[in-house]
C-alpha cells in the first residue's frame, strides 16, 4: 500500500493516574489507518481498545486520564498536540464516532431530526432548513422508513436497531473521512446486527471513508476488516492482513482465543480455554503481559516485554516464542 | 447419551404480564411473553432454547421453575405438575432444579461469603447435619468448579467475572440437582473466559448426570453445547430439533435467517445472508397469524389470518409454519 496514511498512531500511551495507583489502559500502541479502508481492532474488557479510540478523539477525561506519551498524526496533523476548539472542528466532521448503546448516546430531550441538524450547523454553511433537509436525506440514506416523519421524533420513540441507525446518520452527516465504531452492534441483536453490518458495509463503499471497527466479537472482525490490530492489555500483540489473522495467527492469545470460541461453521469436540483470568488493568503482569496465560511462556517472557515485529510480509507479532507456537500448530495439524 | 425418559415436559404453557394504567391501576392490555409453548427434556440431555431479546425465553425458564407463576398450562417433572404443588412440595421440588444466572456480579450477595452463598441451598434443604459438614461439603464443591477452599471465606467483589459465575455453578450444584436452567451463562464474560465455563458445565453434566436447559442468544455457543435446539420469536416456539439436524437444515424461515445472521470467524467463509426486514414487534400487541409474517421473506395471504400448528415434520423435527404444510 502506497497511499497516504490516513491516520498514523505512534507508540500512544494513554494512563489513568487513580487514587489505587496507576492505570496504563494503552500502553505503546501503533496502528496506521489507509483511507477507505476498515482496520477491525479486537480485544477483551480492560484490554484498551475503547481507550484507544477515545484517545484518538481526545474525549480521555482529564483528570485522571492523560495521554501521557506517542503522536497521532491525522493526515499529518499531531491531534494530541491540538486545543479543545481545533478538536471541535474536527470532531463529528473529519472523524465521528458511533458507541454501543445508542440510547445512552442520543439526548432524549431531543428530537432525532434535531441532533442530527446539530452537527450540520455546527460544521456547515447552511440555512436550518437546509440542515433539516440535509438530515432527512441521511435517514433516508441509512434506511429508516419515513424519514419525514421520523425526523421529529424522540430517540425513545424508535427501536434500539433504529436508534444505532441514526446515530450512523449523525456520524455521517458531515461526510466523515473516518469513522469510528466502538462495538456499534454489541447490544443489538443477531438479526439486527447483521442489519447494521451490512448498512455499515454498503455506506462504505458510498461515502469511501475508513472505518475502525472496535469490537470483542471475532466473528464482527472476521466480516468487515481488512486489517486487524489484536489488544491485549494495553498493548497491540498481533497486526495482521484479516484472512493472514484468521488462516495463520502468529500470536498465542489469538490463536487461543481463536480455538476457544464455537464456532458456527465447524464442531469442535471440546473448546480449548485459554487458562487464568483475564489481567487486572492496576497490576498487569511483568515482561510480557500474557506470560502468566500462555502455554509457551520462559523465564525471558516474565521479565522481557516482547515489541511488535514483523513475522511475515505485512504480519506482525509481539512475542518471542513465535517458532514454539509453529511448532505447536504443525505438530497438531492446524492453523 | 440421552435416554428417551423425558424429564421435563412443558405443556401450552403461557405467561402474561398485565400492562396497567391510570390511576386505578386497571389493566388494559398483556404482554404475552411465554404464549402457548409445548416442548420436553430428555433425562441427560441439554436443550438450547434460543431467540432474541424479548422472545419470551427467559421468562420461560423462570416460570418453569415457578419463580413466575405460569397464567396458564403444566410443567410435569419427575411425574409431578409443577404448577399444583404448594409452597412445601415446591420447596422440595427446587432440590431437583437450579438456576444459573445471566449476571454473574447481580446474582451473589455481596454480604455473603463464598462459603455462605454456596452453603446456603445446603441449609435450607438439611443437607447437612452440622456446621462441619455442611463446609466440607461446600469445600468439595468448590473444588469440582475449580476454585480451592481458601475462597470460602471471601467476598464476591473478590473475584474476577468467570470466578464468580463458578461460584453460582457452584450454588446451583450444591444440593445435587438434576435439572439445572442455565440463563445466558456465559454471555456477560470475556470471550477467553466463556470457554472455561462452558467445559466445566459440560464436564459437570457427564460427572453429575445433569440436564441442561440451556437459554442463550448466542448460537455458536448454544450450537457447541446443545443435543437438541428450540428456537423462540414472540412467545412462541417457532421449530424445535436435533442440533444437527435444526443447523443443517432449518425449516422455519425465521430459523434461517437467523442462523444466516451470525458473523462467522473466517474470513474467507462465505454465506448467503438473509437479511431481515424490520425489528421484532411489541409483544402487547403480537401479529395476527404467524407472528413471523411481517418479516418473513416468504409470507403468504394465509400467514396473516391463520396462525401456524407446531407440529412434528418427522425424526422428533417440529415447526410452526405453512409453508411446511403445502410440502
Amino acid at each position: 500500500m502506497s497511499k497516504e496514511k490516513l491516520i498514523d498512531v505512534n507508540d500512544l500511551a494513554t494512563y489513568f493516574h487513580t487514587e489505587e495507583g496507576t492505570v496504563k489502559a494503552v500502553d505503546g500502541v501503533s496502528f496506521e489507518i489507509y483511507p477507505g479502508e476498515t482496520l477491525g481492532i479486537v480485544g477483551e474488557s480492560g484490554c484498551g481498545k475503547s481507550v484507544t479510540s477515545l484517545s484518538i478523539m481526545r474525549l480521555i477525561e482529564s483528570p485522571p486520564g492523560k495521554i501521557e506519551n506517542g503522536e497521532i498524526l491525522f493526515n499529518g496533523k499531531d491531534l494530541t498536540k491540538l486545543n479543545q476548539k481545533q478538536m471541535r472542528k474536527i470532531r463529528g466532521n473529519d472523524i465521528s464516532m458511533i458507541f454501543q448503546e445508542p440510547m445512552t448516546s442520543l439526548n432524549p430531550v431531543y428530537t432525532v431530526g434535531d441532533q442530527i441538524m446539530e452537527a450540520i450547523l455546527i460544521h456547515k454553511d447552511v440555512s436550518k432548513k437546509e440542515a433539516r433537509q440535509e438530515a432527512i436525506d441521511m435517514l433516508t440514506k441509512v434506511g429508516i422508513p419515513l424519514p419525514e416523519q421520523r425526523v421529529d421524533e424522540y430517540p425513545h420513540q424508535l427501536s434500539g436497531g433504529m436508534r444505532q441507525r441514526v446515530m450512523i446518520a449523525m456520524s455521517l452527516s458531515c461526510d466523515p473521512q473516518l469513522l469510528i465504531a466502538d462495538e456499534p452492534t454489541t447490544a443489538l441483536d443477531v438479526t439486527i446486527q447483521a442489519q447494521i453490518l451490512e448498512l455499515m458495509n454498503s455506506l462504505k463503499r458510498q461515502f469511501g471513508m475508513a472505518i475502525m471497527m472496535i469490537t470483542h466479537d471475532l466473528g464482527v472482525i472476521a466480516e468487515v476488516s481488512d486489517r486487524v490490530a489484536v489488544m491485549y492489555a494495553g498493548k497491540v500483540v498481533e497486526y495482521a492482513d484479516v484472512k493472514d489473522l484468521y488462516g495463520d495467527p502468529k500470536h498465542p492469545y489469538t490463536w487461543g482465543l481463536m480455538y476457544s470460541i464455537p464456532h458456527i461453521e465447524k464442531d469442535l469436540e471440546r473448546l480449548e480455554a485459554i487458562p487464568g483470568n483475564v489481567p487486572n488493568p492496576l497490576n498487569f503482569p511483568e515482561g510480557c503481559k500474557f506470560n502468566t496465560r500462555c502455554q509457551f511462556a520462559t523465564d525471558k517472557c516474565r521479565v522481557d516485554e516482547p515489541e511488535l515485529e514483523e513475522v511475515e510480509e505485512g504480519h506482525y507479532s509481539a512475542c518471542w516464542h513465535v517458532d514454539k507456537l509453529e511448532e505447536q500448530k504443525a505438530k497438531q495439524g492446524r492453523g | 447419551m440421552a435416554e428417551d425418559e423425558k424429564l421435563l415436559e412443558i405443556k401450552n404453557l403461557k405467561k402474561y404480564f398485565p400492562v396497567k394504567e391510570g390511576v386505578f391501576r386497571r389493566t388494559v392490555a398483556h404482554v404475552k411473553a411465554v404464549d402457548d409453548i409445548t416442548f420436553h427434556i430428555k433425562k441427560g440431555e441439554t436443550l438450547g432454547l434460543v431467540g432474541e431479546s424479548g422472545c419470551g425465553k427467559s421468562t420461560a425458564g423462570r416460570t418453569i421453575l415457578r419463580l413466575l407463576e405460569a397464567t396458564a398450562g403444566e410443567i410435569w417433572f419427575e411425574g409431578k405438575n409443577l404448577v399444583d404443588l404448594d409452597k412445601k412440595e415446591l420447596r422440595e421440588m427446587r432440590k431437583e432444579m437450579q438456576i444459573i444466572f445471566q449476571d454473574p456480579y447481580a446474582s451473589l450477595n455481596p454480604r455473603m461469603t463464598v462459603a455462605d452463598i454456596v452453603g446456603e441451598p445446603i441449609d435450607i434443604h438439611n443437607l447437612a447435619s452440622s456446621k462441619k459438614e455442611r463446609n466440607e461439603k461446600v469445600a468439595d464443591i468448590l473444588d469440582t468448579v475449580g476454585l480451592g477452599p481458601e475462597y470460602m471465606k471471601r467476598y464476591p467483589h473478590e473475584f474476577s467475572g468467570g470466578q464468580r459465575q463458578r461460584i453460582g455453578v457452584a450454588r446451583a450444584l450444591a444440593v445435587d440437582p438434576s435439572l439445572i436452567i442455565a440463563d445466558e451463562p456465559v454471555s456477560a464474560l470475556d470471550v477467553s473466559i466463556q470457554a472455561q465455563v462452558i467445559n466445566l458445565m459440560q464436564d459437570l453434566q457427564k460427572d453429575f448426570d445433569l440436564t441442561y436447559l440451556f437459554i442463550a442468544h448466542d448460537l455458536s455457543v448454544v450450537k457447541h453445547i446443545s443435543d437438541r435446539v428450540a428456537v423462540m420469536y414472540l412467545g412462541k416456539l417457532v421449530e424445535v430439533a436435533d442440533k444437527k439436524e435444526l443447523f443443517d437444515d432449518p425449516k422455519h424461515p425465521y430459523t434461517q435467517s437467523l442462523l444466516s445472521a451470525i458473523p462467522v470467524a473466517d474470513p474467507t467463509y462465505e454465506t448467503e445472508r438473509i437479511i431481515l426486514e424490520g425489528d421484532v414487534p411489541s409483544p402487547v400487541d403480537p401479529p395476527s397469524g404467524c407472528r413471523f409474517h411481517p418479516r418473513c421473506p416468504y409470507a403468504m395471504d394465509i400467514c396473516s389470518e391463520v396462525e401456524p400448528e407446531f407440529k412434528d415434520y418427522g425424526d422428533e423435527h417440529f415447526a410452526a409454519c405453512h409453508l411446511l404444510e403445502d410440502e
